[in-house]
C-alpha cells in the first residue's frame, strides 16, 4: 500500500496514473452532484422561513465548503512542496489555485443572490461569513498575481508557497476580527435548527459530488503542472517526441 | 577568523539604516505627506459637517494610515536590493531573521511612529475628542508594528520584481484587515464611549504574534528572492 | 411548474444553479486549453533542441 503512494510521488508514475482518478472521481462526483441537486430543488421541503429561496444552498455551502478547503489543500501542499522539496506538492498548490478561487467566485455570488430575498440588500457586509470569503477571494488572487509575477518556476514555487502559508496562518484570524466586527451591530440571520433529513441528504450528497468534482479538476491540473515542471526530464522527451534521438 | 557578534550585527544594521534614512529624507517624509493628504480627501469629497467627520474620522485616519504604511514599505529593501546589499545581508553569518528584525525595527522608527504621532493632528481635524485620539495613538501604535512586520513579508517576497510595488499592496492589503477592523473599530467604540480594551489587548495579541513570526517568514522569503 | 418559479424566487434558484454550472464548464475549459498549451509548447522546445 505504502509501494502506491510512494510511486505516486513520483512524476511519471502519477502523469500515467492520474487519468484513470480523474475520470472516476469526475463521473461519479457528475452523477451524485446530478441526484443530489434533483432532490434538493425538487423532493426537499419547503423552508418555513425562507420558502423556496433556500435552495440556493445546495450550490452555495458546496461552493463555499470547497473554497475554504481549495485553500487548505494550496497552504499545506506549499508546506510540504517548501520543506520537503517534492516538485509535486508545489505542482498540487498551482493547480488548486484557480479552481479554488473559481469556487470562492461562486460562494460569493450565490451567497449575494441569495442575500437578496433573505436580507432585501445584493450585499450585506455585516455578514460575517461573506465578508471572510471576500478576503479570502482576494487572498486567493494575491497568490496567483504573484505566482505569474515569477518567472522562475522554481522560485516561483517557493515564493508563493510562502505567500500561501502566511495566509494560511491569517485566515482564521481574518475570521475571527470580521466576526467580531459584525457582532458589534446586531446578530446576523443563521440558518440555525435542526434540518430534516430530506432537507440534509442532498446537501450532503451535493457536498461530496462537489468535492469529487473538485478532485477530479485539481488531479487534471496537477498533472499539467507536473509536465511543466518535468519538461527536461527523458520520460517527457519519451512521450512527446519519442522519434527524437538522444541529444 | 573571529565573525562580528550578534549584538553588533543588530546594532550595525539599525545604525546604517537609521544614517541612510537621515540622508534620505524622502523615504521619510513621502508617506508623512501622503497620509496628511489622504486624510484631507475624505472632508473634500464628502463635505465638512461636523458630526459626519466625527464618525468618519477614525475609520479614515486608520485606513489612510494602512495606505501610507504600504507606501512606505517600498523602500524597505529595494535600495538595498538594487545596490547589492541585500545579497550581503542574506549571505552574512548572522541570523537572517535578527537582522530582518533590525531592518524593520528601525524601518518603523522612520515611517511608521511618525505615522503615531502626526494621527491627533488629523484627528483634531476630524473633530475628534482627546478621550478617541488617546485611543487612537495606543491603537496605532501596535497596528503600524505589526503593519510593518506584516509588510517585510511581501516586500522580501516582490523585492525586484516588476511592478513590485502594486504587487505589494495587492499581497499585504488582505492579510492586514484584521488589525484596520481592530484598530478603527475599537477607536469607533471609544468616540462612542464604549469598552475598548478588547480591541487594545488583540492588536498587541497580533502585534506579538507578528514580532515572533514575521521575521522568520521575511528572512526565508528574502533567501528565496535572492537566489 | 412551480419547480420553474419556485413560489416565486425562481430567478435566484435558477440563476445560482446556473452560475455554478458555467463556473464548472469554465474550469473545464480553462484546464484542458491549459494543458493542450503545455503539450504543444514542450514538444515545439524538444524539437527544436534535437533539430
Amino acid at each position: 500500500m505504502w509501494k502506491f503512494f510512494h510511486k505516486l510521488a513520483s512524476p511519471p508514475h502519477f502523469y500515467r496514473m492520474a487519468p484513470g482518478f480523474i475520470l472516476g472521481f469526475g463521473v461519479i462526483g457528475i452523477l451524485l452532484i446530478m441526484w443530489g441537486t434533483y432532490a434538493g430543488l425538487f423532493l426537499a421541503p419547503i423552508d418555513y422561513q425562507q420558502k423556496d429561496a433556500f435552495r440556493i444552498i445546495y450550490v452555495h455551502v458546496p461552493a463555499a465548503y470547497l473554497s475554504m478547503m481549495g485553500y487548505s489543500i494550496m497552504a499545506i501542499a506549499a508546506g510540504i512542496g517548501l520543506i520537503w522539496r517534492m516538485k509535486l506538492a508545489h505542482a498540487v498548490a498551482a493547480a488548486t489555485a484557480p479552481i479554488g478561487a473559481w469556487f470562492t467566485f461562486v460562494a460569493l455570488a450565490t451567497g449575494s443572490i441569495w442575500g437578496r430575498p433573505m436580507w432585501g440588500t445584493w450585499w450585506e457586509w455585516g455578514d460575517p461569513r461573506l465578508t471572510s470569503e471576500l478576503l479570502m477571494l482576494f487572498l486567493y488572487f494575491g497568490y496567483i498575481a504573484l505566482r505569474s509575477a515569477i518567472d522562475d518556476t522554481a522560485k516561483a514555487d517557493k515564493s508563493s508557497a510562502v505567500l500561501a502559508l502566511v495566509g494560511g496562518v491569517n485566515i482564521p484570524i481574518i475570521h475571527y476580527s470580521v466576526t467580531w466586527w459584525t457582532s458589534l451591530h446586531q446578530g446576523q440571520t443563521v440558518m440555525k435548527g435542526k434540518m430534516p433529513p430530506e432537507m440534509l441528504n442532498p446537501l450532503l450528497i451535493n457536498i461530496l459530488g462537489f468535492t469529487l468534482l473538485f478532485g477530479a479538476l485539481l488531479l487534471y491540473g496537477v498533472r499539467t503542472e507536473v509536465l511543466r515542471r518535468e519538461h527536461r526530464a527523458r520520460w517527457v522527451k519519451d512521450m512527446l517526441a519519442p522519434e527524437t534521438g538522444d541529444a | 577568523m573571529k565573525y562580528p557578534g550578534l549584538f553588533s550585527g543588530v546594532t550595525a544594521v539599525l545604525r546604517r539604516d537609521l544614517l541612510l534614512a537621515w540622508k534620505r529624507p524622502g523615504d521619510v517624509l513621502n508617506p508623512l505627506f501622503f497620509f496628511a493628504m489622504v486624510s484631507s480627501l475624505f472632508p473634500l469629497a464628502i463635505g465638512p459637517d461636523a458630526e459626519q467627520l466625527q464618525m468618519i474620522g477614525p475609520g479614515v485616519t486608520w485606513v489612510a494610515a494602512l495606505l501610507a504604511s504600504l507606501l512606505a514599505l517600498n523602500s524597505l529593501f529595494l535600495n538595498d536590493f538594487e545596490d547589492g546589499s541585500l545579497e550581503q545581508l542574506v549571505l552574512s553569518p548572522q541570523p537572517l531573521p535578527l537582522m530582518v528584525l533590525a531592518k524593520t525595527a528601525s524601518h518603523w522608527l522612520v515611517t511608521g511612529l511618525p505615522l503615531v504621532l502626526t494621527a491627533p493632528v488629523i484627528a483634531l481635524s476630524y473633530q475628534m475628542s482627546p478621550d478617541v485620539i488617546k485611543t487612537m495613538m495606543i491603537t496605532l501604535l501596535p497596528g503600524t508594528v505589526s503593519l510593518s512586520l506584516l509588510g517585510s513579508i511581501g516586500a522580501a517576497l516582490t523585492v525586484g520584481l516588476n511592478r513590485g510595488n502594486a504587487l505589494l499592496s495587492l499581497l499585504i492589503l488582505p492579510l492586514a484587515m484584521p488589525i484596520l477592523i481592530f484598530g478603527a473599530r475599537t477607536v469607533s467604540l471609544a468616540a462612542t464611549g464604549e469598552a475598548t480594551a478588547g480591541g487594545i489587548y488583540f492588536l498587541s495579541g497580533y502585534c506579538m504574534l507578528a514580532l515572533t513570526l514575521a521575521p522568520f517568514a521575511t528572512a526565508a522569503a528574502l533567501r528565496i528572492s535572492n537566489e | 411548474m412551480d419547480a420553474l418559479t419556485m413560489g416565486g424566487y425562481g430567478a435566484y434558484v435558477w440563476s445560482s444553479v446556473g452560475l455554478m454550472f458555467i463556473v464548472v464548464i469554465i474550469c473545464v475549459i480553462q484546464a484542458r486549453a491549459r494543458h493542450r498549451r503545455t503539450l504543444q509548447e514542450i514538444t515545439r522546445r524538444i524539437k527544436a533542441m534535437e533539430a
